[in-house]
């Protein structure tokens, strides 16, 4: 029987099911960072226990280190404990650990890939909700609980149940000027932020073939965004060429025998998936989200919507909170929104494609007066090596943009990177809730060329009116 | 949560409450699984900012629902649809626990939240819209409102004597009855874990090379 790529990776996992009960899955990978880690290894220290197996494990510092004066160590004393906790733990236990000075170091899922860690039909899994990220490779990837993190150390297998399966089918191309980051906040709104709940979502069709793999990853990202707990893309040859070379990739002889094995999970033809959802990548605009939830957004070209346009009652009430936390009026052109801040980073939009893109934009430009900060904070220390081996820095200094460390920063604010009450920032981060980059901070989610395009301008403009014409 | 609990209901009247709003993030630098009730929707709650282990006495926000003395001793909290989604905090769950929380009642929850919650005890029941917008209308409406929750019998109980019967997966359902503790279960299951293993280690050796460089 023809199976979908979830299929063969739920199947190709089980270690014991019970009838009509959970089923304890196998997990190959796991990456622990510094939040989700303490209260875990505490536990096993209390049990008396050790890892299952150390070596399927890896850590890195990356939530809250800072981006700045690194050498100097963390001066915030809290956070320093934690970060200190993570490296007495990873020594403890023999695991791997990546600290922030570490070249290896950056965001668990922007590394896990990029180092060959992340490889088609395992299974992998982290202390946190973006994890879907890791499924653009052909992995079952999602996020968990502390205490299943604790589950994972322990007995190396999660109890868990199989999710529902749904294909999003992206046919066409995208526009030029149109980015991975716009087709993921497109599907996002066309899903809604709990539509796929309980659900696994495979992206297929001809655009996310067309798509790198960094798009790919945008994509895979955000889907715990649209409420599902794992993205998926089957394995082509931009997945293989993706892995090939990458530090802990496999070699030689196993490099031939894993490419073969890898080759098998994709979907087969004729599958059936429990949902399909159709999407034309032609029709996508660059996006940018205007209120407290990833899927209230607009296109560049709209006007923000009315909440007496919206049916739902709740979600009208919504709406009109989301205008008074986010000071602003329904009816009014995106391209009169104007900012105080950029953030280009984390997990969604911090790789090398996204920095050059939006150094694209920049260069020869300057960020407007009214910007009081622009930041870019590669998704890795390997992507800030990479920009920096092609210029990159140079050409966002001479921007006015901040060069930082790699972490996750802005993204979450639980460093001093931060907003002020009331301040508004474009971010490529992935999430716009209250609060989320800083107490009464505004958050609006955009593409990287869409970020650097309002940070030049000082307010929201469409990115493909500037690209193209070179900067003054 | 005990098996039967009646107890006092609070309403959380909005759809897509996030992780970040139950617990926001500068709580999370803590390393300790308790400690985290007073930071219980801290932007919504107080006036102030709040910070990790700041002991002064914060203004609360007279608006905020919670804050209401008739739901000072509520075990019960009704939510709207998606309540939980975001970010995969355990720790919102850790601090709707210690403010008492035994149940949540929702027309659906975020998939790991609701997987948190379970850990740890506390019981997520999912409604319709229908029957969750009524509740919401009887506990606005009676001050002291009290729902009698039988995990047991799959029931909720209004005071008029309705019963709404709700779905709970049965090994779930074990779990929190017996307090059965998903690693116990796995460890008794070691023996096929090594199995596992061992085919695994065969067919895709690649998975268990070491990372020395
Ligand atoms: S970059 Fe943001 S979303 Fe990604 S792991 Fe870090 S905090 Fe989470």
């Amino acid at each position: 029987m023809p199976r979908t790529l979830y299929d063969k990776l739920w199947d190709s996992h089980i270690v014991y099911a019970e009838d009509d009960g959970p089923t304890l899955l196998y997990i190959d990978r796991h990456l622990l960072h510094e939040v989700s880690s303490a209260q875990p290894f505490q536990g096993i220290r209390q049990a008396g226990r050790t890892p299952w197996r150390a070596d399927a494990n890896i850590a890195m510092a990356d939530h809250n280190v800072p981006t700045v004066n690194r050498k100097n160590g963390v001066t915030d004393p809290i956070s320093l404990v934690q970060i200190e906790m993570l490296t007495r733990n990873c020594e403890e236990n023999d695991i791997l650990l990546f600290d922030m000075n570490d070249r290896r170091q950056g965001i668990v899922h922007v590394v896990g890939p990029e180092l060959g860690l992340t490889l088609p039909g395992m299974t992998l899994v982290c202390g946190d909700s973006h994890t879907s990220t890791h499924g653009a490779l052909g992995a079952l990837a999602f996020g968990i609980g502390v205490s299943e993190v604790e589950a994972v150390l322990t007995t190396q297998c999660l109890l868990t149940t199989r999710l529902k399966t749904m294909l999003v089918q992206i046919d066409g191309s995208l526009q030029p000027g149109v980015t991975p980051k716009d087709l993921t906040l497109s599907v996002v709104r066309k899903l809604s932020i709990g539509g796929g709940k309980g659900y696994a979502i495979e992206f297929g069709g001809e655009a996310v073939r067309e798509l790198s793999m960094e798009g790919r990853m945008t994509l895979t990202n955000m889907t715990i965004e649209a409420g599902a707990r794992s993205g998926l893309i089957g394995v082509d040859a931009t997945t293989i060429d993706y892995i090939d070379g990458r530090l802990y990739a496999p070699k030689g002889s196993q490099w031939d025998m894993a490419v073969k094995a890898w080759k098998e999970f994709r979907t087969d033809e004729g599958a059936v998936f429990d949902a399909t959802v159709a999407l034309d990548a032609g029709t996508v605009q660059p996006m940018i989200t205007w209120g407290t939830v990833p899927d209230m957004s607009v296109n560049i070209g709209d006007r923000l919507p009315d909440p007496g346009d919206e049916p739902d009652k709740q979600r009208r009430s919504l709406f009109e909170r989301a205008y008074e936390y986010m000071g602003l009026k329904p009816n009014t052109p995106v391209t009169e929104i104007k900012l105080d801040k950029v953030f280009l980073g984390s997990c969604t939009n911090g790789r090398i494609e996204d920095l050059r893109a939006a150094a694209k934009i920049v260069k020869g430009r300057h960020i407007a007066a009214n910007i009081k900060l622009a930041m870019v904070v590669p998704g890795s220390t390997m992507v800030k090596k990479q920009a920096e081996e092609e210029g990159l820095d140079h050409v966002f200094r001479e921007a006015g943009f901040e060069w930082r460390d790699s972490g996750c920063s802005m993204c979450l604010a639980m460093n001093n990177d931060r907003l002020e009450p009331g301040e508004r920032c474009a971010s490529t981060s992935n999430r716009n809730f209250e609060g989320r980059q800083g107490q009464g901070g505004r958050t609006h989610l955009v593409s990287p060329a869409m970020a650097a395009a309002a940070a030049v301008e000082g307010h929201f403009v469409d990115v493909r009116e500037m690209e193209g014409k070179s900067g003054s | 949560m005990d098996p039967e609990i009646t107890a006092i209901v609070a309403p959380i009247d909005r759809i897509d409450v996030d992780t970040d709003a139950i617990l926001p993030k500068q709580f999370l630098r803590s390393i300790e699984k308790t400690g985290y009730g007073t930071y219980l929707f801290d932007e919504w709650r107080y006036l102030d900012h709040g910070e990790l282990g700041e002991t002064k006495v914060r203004p609360l926000n007279p608006d905020f629902v919670l804050n209401q003395p008739r739901y000072a001793d509520a075990e019960i909290l009704l939510c709207r649809r998606n309540f939980g989604c975001g970010s995969a905090r355990e720790h919102a769950v850790w601090a709707l626990h210690e403010n008492g929380f035994q149940a949540l009642i929702a027309p659906s929850f975020g998939d790991i939240f609701a997987n948190n919650c379970y850990k740890n005890g506390v019981l997520p029941i999912n409604l319709s819209e229908e029957d969750v917008d009524r509740l919401f209308v009887a506990v606005a409406l009676h001050p002291g409102y009290k729902l009698t929750i039988d995990l047991p019998r799959q029931t909720i109980q209004t005071p008029d004597e309705k019963v709404l019967p709700f779905v709970i997966d049965t090994f779930r359902k074990r779990c929190l009855i017996e307090n059965l503790n998903e690693i116990s279960y796995a460890l008794a299951h070691s023996q096929k874990i090594r199995e596992f293993e061992s085919r695994r280690r065969a067919e895709a050796p690649w998975l268990f090379n070491s990372f020395s460089e």
